[in-house]
């Protein structure tokens, strides 16, 4: 056996290169955006707009409701609790308090599905769609000639990518109780980390499938992107808990278990009980508890990974036998 | 004048089949009517989420409110995307911007034309979007006969507007990285949280009022609402502004900002050459 050979079957030797490997493919995601500081503003500050409509919507409600409440008329004297006039100032006081919690645990809805947007739409265009994209910049045949395992390639994909996010994602945490003034209340903060974690690797387990599969899938990958946002947002309740759509009778649990496909709508839904309480809402709109949801993750995060690495090799091979490998704008 | 014309016809047929050709027309089509619609059904749900739990009587017109600045918001999504975009996909993605940008043509011409077949797209899908809410979610919407001329001014006024603020922002993506995504989603954030698309300015600080007063995408979205949904009664702040008031600051705003977009591409595109930036690619 020569040299080389018995290099490349050597164990030790394998994951140093590997490791190597995700180090140097995360590497110019975490230098490249330290070293282009505009990417911090358009990454971190400029997405929290969109996040603020939403926490805004919900005080607009919120506003609505407690107005209705407080507007006293000849037939309801203490305002409105819900379809009836309030009884005394006691009850109109407990109708006030309850729209005012519930506005509360709605907008740290918002901001933790705004946390949970960063690492999707990461997902979606930086772990996805980014063998399509190295292919059309010319990297990937450099990538497929090196010899190191495709995953560690991805493994680096994802690691920068979660680094580089996260201050996107603590932005919009830090912007929800600084800003908007949002109470988390954390129970077990072991679990809510245990919960965060397998959420993140199922997400980007996922994203390395998909990313095998956009190879495949050439020009349409950017717009499945394109497509995989509002929908998502949508179906897997980013801004609203998902048990909503399970009130929706017909379609709305058909949507709500399509989406649950995506790990973030479980990891969401769990996060928002470990954060906010079992009981807000009052307890009607969560899907599974916070046990289940956890161990479905894991199985995501299990599964997605050994997917991954199955579609990796199998296109590897049909773009090779296609000849598709390195051909752009296809 | 026809140099600019053939410029923007063929940059607008080279917009749409960049935008259509990657798949079936009906395909395209489906796919053109989902984003917007499933944006439109996100607020849906928070509107039903909150109803259930906080307001059980419901509040109808908060909600038409809401859907029809967002339906319109479409535009804002759209033609904002659809105008900055072109000079980062020319320069990272395709990678043509070098031979597109020293051919005998004007390159803002050309943006604006790439720009129109998304403007085309988009009225598709706000269309779609307000005739889905006024069948099947009961949004009010009552358009008077009287009122189409208004109506088709202020469009293609609040049209204009957009298209500046988008070639604006072209200007700047000149000199910066691959922010594409980030634009796409914090420009128009930007409009979408203080231009009472939403919910009325009187939700925001008093600071955030004075903002959204002084953008004219504002006054665009309160004249559209008034003349499409007459019968919403969400006090807006901006009841002592007639329509009249509003389409002349709309023409105002458009002739100033086209003014600024010339002006801001100009000094990207100038210090862009000077850096060697016109054709970069960042793609970390």
């Amino acid at each position: 056996m020569s040299e080389a050979k018995a290099r490349r079957s050597d164990l030790r030797y394998r994951i140093g290169l590997n490791l190597r490997a995700v180090k140097g493919r995360s590497y110019p995601r975490i230098v490249g955006a330290n070293r282009e500081p505009s990417w911090i503003f358009f990454e971190a500050f400029l997405p929290l707009l969109g996040i603020a409509a939403y926490v805004f919507v919900y005080q607009f409600f919120g506003g609505q409701a407690l107005a209705a409440i407080t507007t006293k008329t000849t037939a309801a004297p203490w305002g409105m609790c819900g379809h009836d006039p309030c009884a005394n100032a006691a009850a109109q006081a407990a109708a006030a308090a309850a729209v005012g919690a519930n506005t509360n645990a709605l907008v740290a809805s918002v901001v933790l599905g705004g946390t949970m947007v960063a690492f999707w739409l990461n997902v979606l265009w930086s772990m996805a769609s980014q063998l399509y994209w190295e292919k059309e910049i010319g990297n990937l045949q450099l990538y497929m000639m090196a010899p190191m395992n495709r995953m560690a390639l991805l493994g680096g994909m994802a690691v920068g990518g979660v680094v580089m996010t996260s201050m996107r994602a603590i932005s919009t945490l830090v912007a929800g109780v600084l800003v908007f003034g949002v109470i988390f209340q954390v129970a077990s903060p072991l679990v809510l980390l245990a919960v965060f974690f397998a959420t993140l690797i199922a997400l980007y387990g996922l994203g390395m499938m998909f990313a095998s599969l956009y190879l495949l899938w050439g020009r349409e990958a950017w717009n499945l992107s394109a497509l995989m946002e509002e929908p998502i947002f949508f179906s897997s309740g980013f801004y609203f808990p998902l048990g909503g759509l399970l009130r929706i009778p017909g379609w709305g649990p058909a949507i709500a278990i399509a989406g649950s496909f995506i790990p973030a709508s479980l990891g969401l839904d769990a996060l928002r009980q470990l954060t906010l309480g079992s009981t807000a809402f009052g307890g009607n709109f969560w899907i599974f508890d916070v046990t289940t949801e956890l161990e479905i993750l894991v199985g995501m995060a299990v599964l997605f990974l050994i997917l991954a690495r199955y579609c990796l090799a199998y296109l590897e091979t049909l773009a090779k036998r296609e000849g598709k490998l390195t051909s752009r704008h296809q | 004048m026809s140099t600019y014309w053939r410029t923007f016809k063929t940059a607008a047929w080279l917009g749409w089949e960049m935008d259509s050709n990657w798949t079936e027309p009906w395909l395209f089509v489906l796919y053109s009517v989902i984003k917007p619609v499933a944006g439109a059904f996100i607020l849906v749900l928070m509107y039903i989420v909150f109803v259930a739990i906080g307001r059980p009587q419901g509040d109808t017109d908060a909600f038409s409110y809401m859907y029809v600045g967002n339906s319109f918001f479409i535009f804002v999504a759209t033609v904002l995307f659809g105008t900055f975009q072109v000079i980062q996909s020319d320069r990272e993605w395709y990678q043509t911007i070098r031979y597109i940008y020293i051919s005998p043509i004007s390159y803002y011409v050309y943006i604006l034309g790439r720009a129109a077949s998304k403007i085309a797209v988009a009225v598709f899908a706000v269309a779609i979007t307000l005739l889905f809410g006024a069948m099947f979610l009961g949004v009010r919407l009552h358009l008077a006969l009287a009122d189409v001329p208004m109506f088709l001014v202020s469009t293609v006024l609040g049209l204009a507007v957009l298209l500046a603020i988008g070639i604006c922002l072209g200007g700047i993506s000149f000199l910066t990285a691959k922010h594409t995504h980030g634009l796409a989603e914090g420009i128009p954030g930007l409009f979408y949280v203080f231009c009472g698309v939403l919910f009325p300015l009187s939700i925001l600080p008093s600071w955030g009022q004075a903002i959204g007063r002084a953008i004219p995408l504002t006054y665009w979205f309160e004249i559209t609402r008034r003349l499409i949904a007459p019968t919403i009664t969400v006090n807006t702040t901006l009841a002592g502004f007639d329509p009249l008031t509003i389409l002349f600051f709309l023409i105002v705003s458009s002739v100033g900002f086209f003014a600024l977009s010339v002006l801001i591409y100009k000094v990207g595109e100038y210090f862009a050459r000077k850096a060697g930036k016109i054709d970069m690619t960042t793609s970390y």
